[in-house]
């Protein structure tokens, strides 16, 4: 055994499936001096991979999950610990048919093999479920079963043969030491280690190291049932550790899964249990591990049920030999926590991660630490996307409670959670409360979707309503009817979620043209929408940029992408101090006025020049707007002429009830986040972070490339340049759909993420293997048609061509109207720039 | 014939056991409770027996409503009736114990007397040692404790048990009392349907007078830590030889 090390480069703390990889991947990437450390002993440290079921079904609808469960078994699979054994989800409703078909359409974007079977097909494949209480299932072939355990003690070797780690077991962390923001030091019960960089990835026990170092890392361990049973006769006959597939009994949230002569049934049915990270037994404490908690019985009962109605023939007469409540980690949006903290320089959180993506999670880490920014995006993961009320103990309850039973749930794409709602309103949300406004909620702000004082627009402007529940749901026409009435005349956009930072101080020019792609360096009044990239040339972020005063600079930027933005700026401020940023979106709230009648609406409310030549487009200024000072910038996302105005968040009533009453004249309808973030915004092909814009794909391929590159240099530079000079690959194109019409005769209509297929139904690949999906779906009400954004290689990329969209396992005829950035709607922008 | 298995709700073994701060009581909160080992011996007895013999099966035990559990736990393996004692303090000491599991059986019995009554040898818990031999004694019937294995011939008790000197074998007529030991069966585990007919099942009462003994709690001391040294011989291939000394020295290779 190896002494004990003070220093390392990196300490990981935790040897479950997160860590093991981790320092394999580390190693790989050419870091030395890595120091593993666990509280429990090797192979099984008694953490959650101990008791794990191992089995990996590979489709999800988010591309992110799809993608590190994609890559986590391919690394299973390339150390011979991943046996594909086949898997069934199960449907004993027709919602969950539907569901099923969705997935079909999810397996295809995402190109794995699937396919819905037949209760008859069922039978013949898993002979001993009762089928009669079925309408059908999908079979996913490549569902498989791996060695977690196994996989981990290859990884360590692999770090260990590399001659780059001390693997340190039965090693209890007792302190994390930090200086200046940043972590420094590792105590533990066998000594004290300097590093440079830690990396937490202990499970459900992050919480509780997190906090030493005074950082955060918001997930909850949660209980997961899961009972054995057997001995049974036809299991045992496989001979095999699994011979029969997996089965996913969907609408009663259940697993069956074969272990040897024996089945798991698991279950998310149940309550939700939760268990403070500080309460979990020790070691010595526990009767099998740390993370496999007595069952409590009463809470399985009723899955008992439901498993002996599936599968009585096998289930009734076998004995239950072991049962637990298993602890696993549950996140407040059922997401992964990767990447640096937020409170503390280098200290970096891989947690809430289950064997399923475990490996290809690892990777994404140990790429992110080793070269800045991995391959995968992981927007979705990154531990910088919550805001600090989400990082609060009662808020990760509240949403874990919420989804637990949501992990088989059939989840809307548009779906609002219930919980912690109002947490963040605008200072006027009274007014949009009277006017009926339904609220979706953005980075913790109750933002109006749509009113429904305006439902009479509805008859008025010949709006359809859908006629398929699912297409309907989380839906209105209208949203459709808002958007024709703004554009007719005026309507008033709530965007009191706008993320605002001030950056200030000496250094702040160069600073903001280091972040910054465009040129931000103009005259004072200016305004610049530009993207943030990565060094690897994609999008990191992007946003808007004011310039204020010599060395003032605002940002406004939105409310999903906020935190993950604070970070990213935060990370790369000068250490002397020389630019300051402060968040002011608390301070601050926004009205949108867009319309052709706008400027005859706002004119009655301000002595200001805001002609187009006093106050030309892209432009910001200050300006007294009914007796409150404000700030009015002329930009718009929605494709009309018009302002964000933006006051003390104190004045917000007033202006409010300013514009809403002058409005009145020229016919202003309240508008919501529907046209705002959708209607407006796809007709006037506008990108949007997290759909179009991500890390995978550059400004060149999202149409957002400037005819001129400015000289400063910039964060990414170098790929950007090279992205403008290489062949290009695929292009951001805006489609239209063809014909709604299902097979059954209704019409459908897509809501994103669908598979864009040639007219052969087969997928659509780029030359780097990037698939064509819809990034966002929407109608275009001015047009009269329903738009989808997607990336189309050059051979497709072509105006007029004729193509496919897969939705619900159906395929719709598609035509790709627009290549590029320039937009369906009033292509030259003449509405915006009158 | 009639059986009745006693049983007694004690955290399930396996882990290290803390002490509440006021030494008055186990802190439970990360603990699974169970049925005495040698208890969950004598449930499975019960219930061979019953399937040899025919007849039916009762479980009782003494305790709070919580050991309704432990009372389904034995349902669901297949013993006919359940039987509650309730209590309300857990101050019950061996004395006070059998006296009222005695007065249960009386009343339970209602004039037709059990053939075979099954305790525990003892509670995995405190470890008393009494409570059977108290309740046989109340009872006016035989007792044997210790038992090992058993027979049952026409009226006849067989029961057997090991002794330093050899095996010793005692037949008793019915009704009669067994005192048994982990190891005279091999427990089933439940079956899913056996759980789910136990959570349908009937739980009988039986109240009964809290007579207390002469036994008083005054605090509980947490058992001295069991240290084992764990001796890495060695990795790889050179560590076969240092294994194959130890075997020997063991006796086990020679």
């Amino acid at each position: 055994m190896s002494e004990f090390p003070s220093n390392a480069k990196v300490v990981v703390i935790g040897a479950g499936i997160v860590g093991n990889f981790l320092v394999g991947h580390l190693a790989e990437l050419g870091w030395k001096d890595i120091v593993q450390i666990d509280k429990g002993p090797l192979p099984n440290p008694g953490g959650s991979t101990g008791h794990a079921s191992n089995f990996i079904f590979p489709v999800d609808h988010s591309k992110e999950m799809t993608s590190l469960t994609f890559d986590s078994q391919k690394q299973y699979e390339e150390m011979g610990v991943n046996n594909y054994c086949g898997g069934i989800e199960l449907a004993r409703t027709e919602a969950r048919m539907e569901e099923l078909r969705r997935r079909m359409t999810s397996a295809k974007t995402w190109g794995i093999e699937a396919r819905l079977l037949t209760p008859a097909e069922i039978k013949e494949m898993v002979p001993f479920v009762n089928v009669d209480i079925l309408l059908g299932g999908c079979y996913y072939p490549t569902v498989s079963v791996v060695d977690s355990l196994r996989a981990g003690t290859i990884m360590r070797e692999k770090a260990l043969a590399l001659d780059a780690i001390s693997i340190h077991p039965n090693t209890e962390v007792l302190d994390i030491e930090t200086a200046d923001g940043a972590v420094k030091a590792v105590v533990t019960n066998k000594g004290r280690i300097e590093a440079e960089y830690v990396v937490i990835a202990c499970g459900v026990w992050s919480p509780r190291m997190a906090e030493m170092a005074g950082a955060t890392i918001p997930l909850t361990p949660a209980v997961h049932q899961m009972i054995d049973v057997g001995p049974i006769e036809i299991l045992g006959e496989t001979g095999n550790e699994i011979g029969y597939p997996i089965i996913r009994d969907m609408d009663v949230f259940m697993y069956e899964r074969q272990t040897g002569g024996s089945m798991e049934v698991g279950s998310y049915a149940h309550r939700p249990i939760f268990h403070h990270p500080n309460d979990i037994p020790s070691i010595e404490e526990s009767r099998l591990s740390p993370t496999e908690l007595p069952l409590t019985e009463e809470d399985f009962d009723a899955q008992l049920e439901d498993a002996l109605e599936l599968m009585g023939d096998i289930l009734d007469g076998a004995e239950i030999k072991y049962g637990i409540n298993g602890l696993l980690s549950l996140t407040p949006d059922a997401m992964p926590l990767i990447g640096e903290t937020v409170e503390v320089r280098n200290l970096w959180s891989a947690a809430a991660i289950w064997i399923k993506e475990g490996p290809g999670t690892a990777r994404v880490v140990a790429e992110w630490m080793t070269s800045g920014y991995p391959e995968l995006d992981p927007h979705q993961s990154d531990i910088a996307r919550f805001y600090a009320f989400d990082r609060t103990e009662e808020h990760v309850l509240n949403r874990s409670a919420e989804h637990f039973n949501k992990t088989y749930g059939i989840v809307h794409p548009r779906e609002q959670w219930d919980s912690d709602r109002n947490q963040r309103v605008a200072s006027f949300h009274d007014r949009t409360q009277a006017l009926g406004a339904v609220y979706f909620q953005a980075g913790g702000w109750e933002r109006p979707h749509w009113y429904e004082s305006n439902a009479h627009l509805v008859e008025k402007y010949g709006v359809a309503n859908r006629e398929h529940e699912w297409d309907a749901r989380w839906w209105s026409p209208i949203q459709n009817a808002e958007h024709l009435a703004m554009r007719e005349n005026v309507g008033m956009v709530d965007l009191t979620a706008f993320v605002i930072f001030d950056f200030g101080g000496p250094g702040v020019v160069d600073y903001m043209q280091k972040m910054t792609v465009n040129q931000v360096d103009k005259p004072v009044g200016s305004a610049i929408y530009t993207p943030l990239l990565t060094e690897k040339g994609g999008f990191k972020a992007d946003l808007t940029v004011m310039r204020l005063g010599d060395d003032y600079f605002r940002v406004a930027t939105g409310a999903f992408d906020g935190p993950r933005d604070e970070a990213w700026f935060r990370k790369h401020l000068p250490t002397d101090g020389s630019v300051t940023l402060t968040d002011r979106t608390e301070d601050i709230c926004t009205i949108g006025v867009w319309g052709p009648r706008a400027r005859d609406l706002v004119s009655t409310l301000t002595s200001d020049d805001i002609s187009h030549e006093g106050f030309p487009y892209g432009t910001t200024k200050e300006a007294t707007i009914a007796g409150l000072s404000a700030r009015m910038f002329r930009i718009s996302y929605v494709g009309d002429l018009g302002w964000e105005i933006y006051v003390d968040m104190a004045d917000g009533p007033a202006l409010w009830d300013a514009i809403y009453e002058a409005g009145q004249a020229f016919g202003i309808v309240p508008v919501g986040a529907g046209v705002y973030g959708t209607t407006g915004r796809i007709e006037k092909g506008y990108r949007l972070m997290g759909a179009e814009l991500e890390s995978d794909f550059t400004p060149v391929e999202a149409g957002l490339a400037r005819p001129k590159v400015k000289s400063a240099e910039f964060i990414g530079k170098a790929a950007y340049l090279a992205a403008r000079e290489a062949p290009v690959t695929t292009t951001l194109c805006t489609l239209s759909v063809d014909d709604h019409t299902s097979a059954s005769g209704v019409k459908r209509y897509m809501t994103g993420s669908e598979p864009i297929l040639t007219l052969d139904g087969e997928r659509i690949l780029d030359a780097h293997g990037r698939v064509s999906y819809v990034t966002t779906a929407g109608a275009s009400p001015s047009l009269g048609k329903f738009l989808l954004l997607s990336y189309l290689p050059p051979e497709h990329a072509v105006e007029g061509t004729k193509l496919n969209v897969m939705y619900m396992n159906e395929l719709y005829p598609v035509t790709v109207e627009r290549v590029g950035s320039q937009p369906l709607f009033d292509p030259d922008d003449a509405r915006i720039k009158q | 014939m009639k059986v009745l298995v006693l049983v007694k709700r004690v955290p399930a073994p396996g882990a290290k056991i803390n002490i509440t701060p006021d030494e008055q009581a186990v802190d439970t909160k990360n603990l699974g409770f169970a049925m005495s080992p040698h208890e969950e011996c004598g449930v499975e007895l019960a219930v061979q027996l019953v399937e040899a013999h025919g007849g039916e099966s009762t479980v009782m035990t003494l305790g709070g409503q919580e050991a309704e559990e432990q009372l389904r736990y034995a349902v669901s393996l297949g013993v006919d009736n359940a039987v509650l004692v309730l209590t309300d303090t857990d101050d019950w000491d061996p004395m006070a114990t059998a006296a009222a599991l005695a007065g249960a059986i009386t009343e339970t019995e209602a004039g037709e007397p059990f053939d075979l009554i099954i305790f525990g040898n003892e509670s995995a818990d405190s470890c008393g040692y009494q409570v059977g031999i108290r309740a046989a004694h109340a009872l006016g019937r035989p007792i044997v404790s210790g038992i090992k294995a058993i027979d049952i011939d026409g009226d006849v008790v067989k029961a057997r048990r090991q002794t330093v000197a050899g095996l010793e074998e005692y037949r008793v007529t019915m009704p009669a009392i067994v005192a048994v030991k982990e190891g005279i069966t091999l427990p089933r585990y439940p079956t899913m349907k056996g759980r789910l007919n136990a959570r349908k099942a009937e739980v009988g009462a039986s109240p009964q007078p809290h007579t207390p003994g002469g036994q008083k709690k005054v605090r509980l001391v947490p058992a001295p830590e069991q240290v084992s040294n764990t001796v890495v011989l060695g990795e790889g291939v050179e560590s076969a030889s240092k294994i194959v000394d130890l075997l020997v020295e063991l006796g086990v290779v020679t």
